[in-house]
């Protein structure tokens, strides 16, 4: 065997295990962002768009959502064991938050019941309701006592958790 | 932090950070079978370098481990789907590597009774069965919760069992406990079981170990947060006991630093105080510095790391003829300095597998096998092999977030930081950053029972990255209705 032929084995080689490195990392990305697929399918999309359209528009329909003003975007969580945490809101999925496993928000409190509170969209704007809890919702001092409305920064409380709606 | 939910991207909408849950099976089997292929790569490489021809026991090899790999992949497919895509690539790359490399190095030693890397292939084959057996058994990793004093006893008993007549001491460290038909390295499972101890211990006095404080001001200013004098009790224990049996009896300075170094970690990510770090390097280190004039083989292991080039630590044909030197009297670091020889040797991209002679490092197969793989494979090739155990442990740190559970949060986190010190006291040892120790880079390493507890901890997080990344299932809205959650 010749040494230039091991040479390229060995080179060859370096650059396969670095190749699985990439695509270990290219698994990662995946999970993290979803599949590539969305990006290519974007960018056909923009392809096929007519040339003057292209420039701003295609970038400001992607953030449609984000432009209207008072839509809050996160939910999280202020003070308590999970504070730090934030969940994503979208108007069709509505957030449970209890002790129950199948809860969005699963918080570890004592004070929490099983199904405790429930926050959704209502026409764009968020609700938040009790569902019966032993404890309590309160949003600011007062405790709830019928499904109301809730806007950005307002804290909502259960047990020992509080949780804002963060633009 | 964001917690997975059950919700559905919404349609064109900006990159949500929850997705809709996917096994990602494919492409595990896609990876395993890469990492499969990399091994042979590497053996035919070796081969074709050293003998010029391909490896004739190349389809034994690559038909065992593969087949023992891809047979993982279908048992986690069927008991474990939803469980992380890259744990198993990973671990079945840096084993195959290991595999591969012992291959080669059974000829480079000399040693034909050791020249084959069979031994080590029966030992991923028992490995994996137990860790399919994990996988199988354990459904709710936080059954382990309910155990904890018995943990700790148990992995107390498993660290001292070296020191009882059962125990050997190869190479100066008392670590083995021979069975006569084998001998086992029962530290190895003690850090285990320890991680569970922890994970508990925590999940309970978690409040009162970040809570309860003394504030230490200098004037106005605040520096410190002490804890009470009555909660440091557990870490006062857990210093003593790497100190005095691990150090003082043992001479086990790696399981030590590693079992502290969890420890710390654990600590801090139960509580996020940093004061409980401060206090435990402190009392570590100044622990260390006080034991120095007194313990003999520890003053030797500290010589042979800061003075490795001295000739007569070295140990040169003069110091040799020096019947008073110090190699002669207590040992000598002629296995380190080859070890660096070695590294510098392969330089960026390595002498080629088979073209190196990683024979002149003394025990290379064992905790030196990092320097046969710098030598021919070079910094190019090392980092891989640094970064599939970093890819590890990261992946072990987004199960810890994503779980819902404390303890198992505890768990997760405990285990990747247990393999993130493991490669760190190796590599550091090896490299001479820290003092050489007596542990193994986890999967590559030849030695059973550190790939039997590598596999162990890996399908540890399997289950539990399964058990995080399952869809909860869907709530029945009638009112009174009952499900089967899970049967």
């Amino acid at each position: 065997m010749s040494d230039l032929t091991l040479m390229l084995i060995r080179i060859t080689f370096l650059c396969v295990l670095w190749l699985f490195v990439i695509m270990a990392v290219g698994v990662i990305r995946t999970d993290l962002l979803g599949p590539a697929k969305s990006k290519s399918k974007r960018k056909r999309s923009e392809r096929r768009a007519p040339a003057e359209s292209r420039a701003p528009r295609p970038a400001r329909s992607q953030r449609a959502p984000k432009g209207r003003r008072n839509e809050p975007r996160s939910l999280v969580v202020t003070k308590g064991p999970l504070a730090g945490t934030s969940l994503n809101l979208s108007p069709q999925h509505p957030i449970t938050i209890g002790r129950a496993n199948d809860a969005t928000l699963v918080i570890n409190d004592d004070y929490a019941s099983g199904r405790h509170a429930r926050i959704f969209s209502d026409n764009g704007r968020w609700i938040v309701e009790d569902l019966g809890s032993t404890n309590g919702t309160y949003l600011g001092q007062q405790r709830l006592t019928h499904p109301q409305p809730i806007s950005v920064g307002q804290p909502i409380r259960i047990g020992k958790t509080v949780l804002e709606l963060r633009k | 932090m964001t917690l997975p939910t059950a919700t559905k991207r919404p349609p064109a909408a900006e990159a949500p950070t929850a997705l809709p849950p996917v096994k990602r099976r494919n492409a595990e089997l896609v990876m395993t079978l890469f990492a499969i292929a990399l091994t042979l790569y590497a053996m035919i490489e070796a081969g074709l370098t050293r003998n010029n021809e391909m490896p004739p026991s190349l389809f034994l090899y690559g038909g065992l481990f593969g087949g023992l790999a891809v047979l993982a992949h279908f048992f986690i497919r069927f008991f474990a789907p939803w469980s992380d895509p890259l744990l198993l690539p990973l671990a079945t790359l840096l084993n195959g590597l290991g595999i591969a490399m012992l291959w080669r190095l059974g000829e480079a030693t000399g040693d034909t009774s050791r020249a084959s890397a069979m031994d080590q292939l029966i030992l991923t084959a028992a490995s994996m069965v137990v860790f399919a057996g994990i996988i199988y058994f354990l459904k709710e990793p936080r059954t382990l919760q309910r155990y904890p004093y018995i943990m700790a006893v148990g992995a107390v008993f498993l660290l001292l069992l070296p020191l009882t007549p059962l125990g050997s001491e190869i190479n100066g460290a008392r670590q083995w406990v021979n069975f006569g038909f084998t001998s086992l390295q029962p530290s190895e499972f003690a850090k285990i079981a320890l991680v569970v101890f922890l994970s508990g211990y925590m999940v309970t006095k978690r409040d009162v170990l970040a809570l309860a404080s003394r504030q230490i001001k200098i004037g106005p200013v605040k520096v410190l947060d002490l804890p009470r004098m009555r909660d440091t009790a557990p870490m006062a224990v857990m210093w003593g006991f790497c100190i005095i049996v691990l150090v003082i009896l043992m001479n086990d300075l790696g399981t030590s630093l590693m079992l502290f170094g969890t420890f710390l970690a654990m600590i801090y990510v139960a509580t996020q105080r940093g004061s409980w770090i401060v206090i435990g390097l402190t009392a570590f280190f100044g622990a260390c510095a006080a034991i120095y004039p007194f313990v003999p083989h520890f003053r030797v292991r500290m010589v042979t790391w800061l003075d490795a080039f001295r000739p007569d630590v070295f140990c040169t044909d003069e110091a040799m003829a020096n019947p008073e030197s110090f190699c002669v009297t207590s040992g000598n670091s002629q296995q380190l300095v080859q070890g660096l020889f070695a590294l510098a040797e392969g330089g960026m991209t390595g002498t080629g597998l088979g073209g190196g002679q990683p024979g002149y490092v003394p025990e290379v197969q064992n905790d030196f096998i990092f320097t046969a793989f710098g030598e021919e494979l070079g910094l190019a090739g090392i980092m891989v092999m640094l970064m599939a155990l970093a890819l590890l442990v990261e992946r072990g740190m987004r199960i810890a977030l994503a779980s819902k559970e404390l303890f198992i949060k505890m768990f997760a986190s405990g285990i990747s930081f247990l393999i993130a010190f493991q490669t760190f006291v190796v590599i550091g040892g090896v490299t001479r950053v820290i003092p050489m120790t007596g542990a193994t880079i986890p999967f590559v390493a030849k030695g059973g029972s550190a790939l039997l507890s590598s596999w162990i901890m890996v399908a540890l997080l399997m289950r539990m990255s399964n058990n995080a990344r399952k869809p909860a299932p869907q709530a029945i809205q009638d009112e009174g209705a009952t499900q089967v959650i899970q049967r």
